[in-house]
């Protein structure tokens, strides 16, 4: 806790110009030729500290915190009454019925809840870069995608993944579904691959911003657009956006492949079964392209200067 | 410490005398527009910001275009539109989205703000009043936003769908008098919450909520006429109809004839100033609690 506390020290000045007198160093060890491994670990410990700095912070304001947790967790349960609202006129939307819906729905809602939480805050690099205030973080002794990702820890945000959580048991409890042990593995496998590639295209979007400027929004339709269209199911969209979804920015693979094998229909492009097991092959291909970007787009940085 | 109270300070300093009054008239006739041409200007700067939003619109605009396509297969006719007007509610819900700022990134995030450091006593001492002042800003930053975001998404829908996009310019006009009145609305509604800061300090949480309403009750998700039973009627009469639900009906012409029309900018007429009036009320409530602090 006192580690956290020095951090808390060097952080909060730099970030609010608060009274605390000058910035102090923090104090975390770090060798002068750094290893891979041990490069990883330092950026996970800063991160950790890092949020649990934000969190407590948060608690500051109790009322605020509970109604944007709550906040969070109503604006995905009222996107899943609209799809409800749909079904009270219709009994199946493109041959899917609602607990299907509703499986692809939980899902995407669960993955893209974690993701947000974990790296949501990447997207405000756009600011960070506009007013100067990424020179700070480049002088710290932690990795800047570890300081970017907990910049402003929003843990309010466990609400959205909370009720993604809810509808997905919902779902998996109404589907007439034969469960193998495949199937049944794959559903968490899905949550947590699909957070992984929504991470990658947060991690991408962020370092488009450096090239682009002020540009969160393109994140944004990437990722909560991605997620809209990811709770309905691929049948009602056409070939050549399964197509570009599919090979170009695969989000499909976050729960349409893997949801489709679990409910036994086929995806409208003929891919083999094999793909839906795949998810967790194609996070980790995603995230090498975007981390490559993100470190080009940092060292491309040109500081304001100001 | 010095410490002074903001205590009834008056907003637009020469009241009392007809000459005042008629001086501040004056003023606040070159004034207004002025703050409201800053508001438009300040907007059209982010151009990269504009860009990505418009891409941002037209990605969900075909994200819902296409589940309204599936869904109006399964049941045409439904909520009293054909499949045509069902995406033409998508898309220009797409266009004044934006304009609304029904989704954030309206003003009430920066009032707040400067509710919560304490800048906002700089504003209540200005010659100008306070919601005067920030209804001109957002009305500027409202105009940039409908031609900055809401035209390339709606020709984007125009070209990728078959839309039902009125012929006749008076419908138009119509239409955009609806949606003059939308933005006083939604203006309405969004100062209540910016001046909930003087109770809640932090407007987080409040705003957050205020999306997932706004998002709900305005039809953006799905039009409202589409709600089922008892439930439908009485979304249909809240504020939020007026913002997207109201312009949207004028638009493709559902109230039939001229009264129709009238009756629909009548309800949104009423809630403007409805929301307005309550703006004022609560501003000067929390004008007596200001304290400013002085040093």
């Amino acid at each position: 806790m006192a580690e956290a506390e020095a951090v808390e020290s060097a952080v909060a000045p730099a970030r609010s110009g608060g009274p605390k007198g000058a910035p102090v160093l923090p104090v975390l060890p770090v060798p002068p030729l750094v290893p891979v491994r041990i490069r990883a670990v330092e950026g996970l410990r800063g991160y950790g500290l890092i949020v649990a700095m934000w969190v407590r912070s948060t608690m500051a304001y109790r009322t605020s915190f509970f109604l944007s947790t709550f906040g969070n967790a109503a604006i995905t349960l009222l996107d899943f009454v609209a799809i409800w609202i749909m079904f009270s006129h219709v009994d199946v939307l493109g041959g899917f019925t609602l607990p299907e819906i509703a499986l692809l729905y939980g899902s995407s809602s669960a993955s893209l809840g974690l993701a947000d939480l974990l790296l949501g805050n990447t997207d405000r690099i756009g600011v960070r870069i506009r007013d100067g205030s990424l020179d700070t973080m480049l002088v710290r002794p932690v990795p800047v995608l570890a300081q970017v990702a907990a910049d402003r820890f929003a843990l309010r945000r466990v609400g959205r993944i909370g009720q993604g959580l809810a509808v997905l048991v919902w779902a998996v409890s109404q589907l007439d579904v034969e469960w193998t042990a495949g199937k049944v593995l794959l559903v968490p496998v899905m949550v947590l691959a699909g957070a992984a590639i929504f991470g990658a295209v947060m991690v991408a979007g962020a370092a488009f911003q450096f090239v682009a400027g002020d540009a969160a929004e393109v994140q944004n339709s990437f990722t909560y657009g991605g997620n809209t269209m990811l709770q309905y199911p691929p049948t009602v969209f056409a070939k050549d956006l399964l197509r570009g979804v599919t090979f170009i920015v695969p989000l499909a693979f976050v729960n349409w492949l893997p949801a489709l094998y679990v409910l036994g229909r086929p995806y409208p492009l003929g891919l083999p079964g094999w793909v839906a097991f795949v998810s967790p092959l194609v996070a980790v291909a995603v995230f090498v392209p975007a981390s490559l970007a993100w470190r080009a787009g940092l060292r491309s940085y040109r500081s304001t200067g100001s | 410490m010095r410490q002074g109270t903001a205590r009834g300070i008056p907003h637009g300093t020469a009241r009392g005398t007809v000459r005042g009054t008629v001086r501040a008239t004056v003023r606040g006739a070159r004034l207004y527009p002025a703050v409201a041409a800053g508001g438009f200007r300040r907007y059209a700067t982010y151009g990269t910001a504009t860009a990505a939003g418009v891409f941002t619109n037209t990605v969900f605009g075909f994200v819902l275009a296409y589940t309204y396509v599936a869904l109006w297969d399964e049941r045409p006719g439904l909520g009293g539109y054909d499949q045509a007007q069902a995406l033409t509610f998508v898309w220009v819900s797409q266009s004044l989205l934006a304009a609304g700022a029904l989704i954030g990134g309206g003003f009430q995030e920066e009032m707040q703000e400067r509710i919560r450091t304490g800048d906002i006593a700089v504003d209540l001492y200005r010659p100008a009043d306070l919601q005067m002042w920030w209804l001109a800003a957002d009305l500027g930053r409202a105009g940039f936003q409908l031609l900055g975001r809401g035209v390339v998404p709606l020709l984007a829908g125009a070209l990728a769908f078959q839309l039902a996009l009125p012929a006749d310019p008076l419908r138009w006009l119509l239409f955009l008098v609806s949606v003059v009145l939308a933005l006083l609305v939604s203006f309405g509604v969004r100062y209540l919450l910016g001046l909930a800061a003087f109770w809640l300090m932090d407007g987080a949480g409040i705003n957050l909520v205020a999306v997932v309403v706004t998002v709900f009750f305005s039809g953006m998700l799905l039009p409202l006429t589409v709600f089922p039973g008892g439930f439908g009627e009485f979304v249909r009469v809240l504020p939020w109809s007026a913002m997207i639900q109201v312009p949207l009906d004028v638009l493709m012409g559902v109230h039939s004839g001229a009264g129709g029309a009238v009756r629909a900018l009548a309800f949104q007429s009423v809630w403007a100033l409805v929301l307005l009036g309550a703006g004022r009320l609560l501003q000067s409530a929390a004008t007596r609690k200001v304290v400013v602090q002085g040093g």
